[in-house]
């Protein structure tokens, strides 16, 4: 702690900052405050999971259909893209860390492409949503599901034609026992509405499935938010490292981005399973 | 100041040597206060941000107050009532109180108290100010375009249908999210990192040991709240339906999902106050603290369960029975901790010989007005009178005696205590303790009466009451004019201290922590010589020194135990 062991702290340390005793405290104080930022993503993250569990829960009908209108093939090509960016920003450490200038530059670039790559796919994915009407919310298109799920719409019209038919009876109960029929009639609608919310068979097109797609617009939406933003940052240290900044002893930026990228990569490994792979 | 050390370095004290170098002076011009990484001048540009938003806040809810005068019309609209109130929730939660004690005067208190020359990541502690100055001019810009009639607390439905600029405030708070979660994080790491050799966890002030808490809580709870509003705001401008019962959604998980974050931001605002009053019973009772280990512990402790009860907030939102007793008792449970903390305080005032500089006063209301702050949750942790209780007054009353008898006074204290060491001058003490009792008797007048009208069944937010409750709203009314009159001399005394204030000594209160080594102001890199790292409440050491003006080390020939 003393003024002069500061000093003598600071030779031939540039990247080392005043208020730092030594480079490795530097180093250790950058890291730490990363994991912590990564934990507060994880958390932030952590509430769409926990509201796709509780949705999952209560309505598991929505999410067993719906997830079978999403393309599995873009979705698994998508996490071998993301894999593989890992892997190479891994590489790209190590690369810094060795010195390698080069080879850092190269496999940057190759993760930053990767990114592009799963955007792209991403983007052809949601467009295939917009254009089919799957949707959030009031902008679900549940006439264009019938026309893209074949079978599924059909069933869902004799399911509109057996409500009529409970509707009908309850009126004619009601004709004849005014009391008691007014009772049975609630008793009839309750049905008719469970069996609407909850009374279908796998095939049929379960209420609310716009639910499973406003939370998979808003989770992937928000992953999407964070690879643009891990995009930047690495392309950031692709513009350092070729301006030479990295070496041996001062590769921190690059690790802490490798960092970042990963956690991104590892909320795609959770939300791929989660949302395009339900048994 | 351990002169003693004459041999090594110039001390700290000799700042005059440096030709008026202290943080104020050394650098000029605007850009050297707007793009600054000194934490110092950081801490008293959030200082002044803070204090405009707590006189914004202020003057609300005098308009509040005022309109409640009379049972009808007094001077505002209904609507307008419902935009006023808040506007007062919102800026005094979000824009006062989080902030308030770790952003302005822990960014100017931690490092020094480490003895270190900053905090870990200065960069990030900038970005965390201008963030929080984008967050409140976009508070403010929501006024202008057409305001927020929604409740502090924005639950849905009623905050995707009603009209006005939901939109532009929550986005707000999401922005005010980062600027507090950029804080915590700069704290845990300061901490973790920064630590001079030979202060170990244990020999930390316990002012650091509730800054960390309090950033741990900031850390893992702001994220929630993020999300929160991301999904309100998705839900208003794109009907996602996640919330809205017309398309399958779950209204209550809003309030789930808020009072995850908005319950432990409650520890967020009272854990930092606690660790004023900590350092401040010990230093004005000349004696060393009374169950060191068991605050520290009780700080954590507070933060582990803060996030643990964020049910009791929906004991009649439609929870289920089994969630709703599993909340109450875990509720019940957080007063553990905090009464580790009162009886800690009050042991260490038990035959000091206390002293009652303003900072003290303040002290010993904080403890008073806690006390009925906390003693009032349990009747609202009991489910049984928490049914009579939900949405009265006296849910009101309870947290201003928490929020503001606890938070604000607890800042007010602090403020009086460091304010030589952030200015370099000493105020009036009279007129201090003046302003001081003011603001204590104002409070009680104002939040007192709340209790018995809640307790009898007025409801919180109502613009009409029926004529038996008038009274009770006019005895308030008056109170809270008291609270501002009290207000304003303790800010004028401030003030007057700026201008006609004698130069303050390194150490005027005879504290051992090592911010009392610095000059006052400290300059730029805070420290200028060796530190005496001592027990931070071992007050033996130090005797007053009439010619200073204030306290030095006696042993002049010990060796700095850290050089």
């Amino acid at each position: 702690m003393s003024k002069a062991a500061r000093e003598t702290g600071y030779e031939g340390r540039s990247h080392v900052a005043h208020y730092f005793d030594t480079a490795l405290q530097q180093y250790e104080t950058h890291k730490l405050g990363l994991w912590i930022f990564l934990v507060t993503e994880i958390l932030m993250f952590g509430g769409l999971f926990c509201a796709y569990a509780i949705y999952r829960a209560r309505h598991p009908e929505i999410f067993m259909y719906a997830h079978t209108l999403l393309d599995k093939n873009l979705g698994a090509i998508n996490t071998i893209v993301l894999l593989f960016s890992s892997f190479t920003m891994a590489w790209s450490v190590r690369a810094a860390m060795l010195g390698q200038r080069k080879l850092l530059v190269g496999l940057l670039a190759v993760t930053l492409l990767c990114g592009f790559g799963f955007l792209g796919i991403k983007a052809i994915e949601y467009n295939h949503k917009w254009q089919h009407g799957l949707l959030w919310g009031e902008r679900f298109d549940y006439a264009a599901l019938q026309d893209h799920g074949g079978g599924h719409g059909e069933e869902l019209i004799v399911d509109e034609h057996a409500e009529e038919v409970i509707h009908h009876e309850a009126e004619e109960h009601g004709d004849s026992h005014t009391a008691e029929g007014a009772e049975v009639m609630a008793e009839l609608d309750h049905d008719a509405e469970v069996a609407l919310a909850h009374g279908h068979a796998p095939e049929d097109i379960p209420r609310n499935l716009h639910i499973f797609f406003g939370i998979y617009f808003v989770m992937t939406g928000l992953h999407g938010v964070h690879v643009i933003a891990g995009m930047i940052l690495i392309g950031w240290l692709l513009r350092r490292a070729i301006r030479g900044d990295f070496g041996t002893r001062n590769y921190t930026a690059v690790d802490l981005g490798g960092l970042y990228w990963h956690l991104v990569d590892l909320v795609w490994i959770f939300l791929f399973p989660l949302l395009y792979l339900i048994h | 100041m351990n002169t003693g050390a004459t041999t090594t370095a110039p001390l700290a004290g000799h700042a005059d040597d440096h030709h008026g170098g202290n943080y104020i002076n050394c650098e000029s011009g605007w850009k050297s206060w707007i793009f600054t990484l000194d934490h110092k001048r950081i801490g008293i540009m959030y200082l002044g941000a803070i204090l405009f938003s707590f006189f914004l806040g202020g003057v609300f809810a005098l308009l509040v107050r005022t309109e409640l005068i009379t049972p009808d019309r007094t001077i505002m609209s209904a609507d307008d009532y419902n935009r006023m109130f808040t506007l007062h929730g919102a800026v005094m939660t979000f824009l006062f109180i989080i902030p308030g004690i770790p952003a302005a005067l822990g960014n100017f208190i931690l490092p020094l108290m480490l003895g270190a020359k900053d905090v870990a990541l200065p960069r990030l502690n900038l970005a965390s100010l201008h963030i929080y100055i984008i967050g409140a001019i976009m508070a403010v810009l929501s006024i202008l375009l057409g305001g927020v009639d929604t409740g502090w607390t924005f639950y849905t439905p009623y905050s995707t249908t009603t009209n006005g600029a939901v939109i532009m405030v929550t986005m707000a708070v999401f922005v005010l999210g980062f600027s507090s979660i950029f804080t915590g994080l700069n704290f845990i790491v300061t901490v973790h990192k920064m630590r001079p050799a030979g202060m170990g966890w244990f020999r930390m002030p316990l002012m650091l040991w509730a800054l960390y808490a309090t950033a741990i809580i900031q850390v893992l709870a702001t994220p929630v709240l993020a999300i929160t509003v991301l999904l309100l705001v998705a839900e208003r401008s794109l009907g996602i339906g996640i919330f809205d019962p017309a398309l399958g959604g779950d209204p209550v998980l809003f309030q789930h999902f808020f009072w995850f974050y908005s319950h432990p931001a409650v520890y967020i605002m009272i854990l930092p106050a606690m660790g004023i009053i900590s350092e401040l019973v010990a230093i004005y009772s000349r004696k060393a603290i009374f169950g060191y280990r068991a605050i520290a512990y009780s700080s954590i402790a507070i933060a582990i369960f803060s996030f643990l009860v964020w049910g009791h907030h929906m004991f009649v939102s439609g929870q289920s029975e089994l969630a709703t007793v599993i909340f109450s008792a875990l509720t019940f449970s957080v007063s553990i901790p905090s009464a580790v903390k009162v009886f800690n305080w009050l042991s260490t005032m038990y035959k000091g010989s206390i002293k009652l500089e303003t900072g003290m006063v303040y002290a010993l209301a904080f403890i008073f007005l806690f006390g009925i702050g906390g003693l009032t949750g349990l009747f609202l942790a009991t489910l049984a009178t928490d049914v009579h209780l939900h949405d009265t007054y006296f849910i009101v009353a309870h947290f201003h005696y928490t929020m503001m008898g606890g938070t604000m006074i607890a800042f007010l204290a602090g403020i009086y205590h460091w304010w030589p060491k952030l200015f370099g001058r000493m105020y009036s003490q009279k007129w201090g303790n003046i302003g001081a009792v003011l603001v204590f008797v104002g409070f009680n007048a104002t939040f007192f009466v709340q209790f018995i009208m809640g307790a009898k069944g007025m409801p919180r937010r109502y613009f009409n009451y029926p004529p038996e409750f008038e009274i009770y709203h006019q005895i308030s009314t008056a109170g809270s004019y008291l609270l501002a009159v009290g207000l304003f001399v303790a800010a004028g005394v401030l003030i007057h201290s700026l201008i006609a204030g004698r130069k303050a000594p390194i150490n005027p209160w005879g504290a051992a922590t090592l911010e009392w080594q610095a000059a006052s102001p400290p300059i730029h890199h805070n420290f200028d010589g060796p530190l005496v790292l001592t027990d931070p409440y071992d007050y033996s050491g130090l005797r007053w020194d009439e010619g200073e003006q204030g306290f030095v080390w006696k042993d002049r020939d010990k060796e700095p135990a850290s050089s």
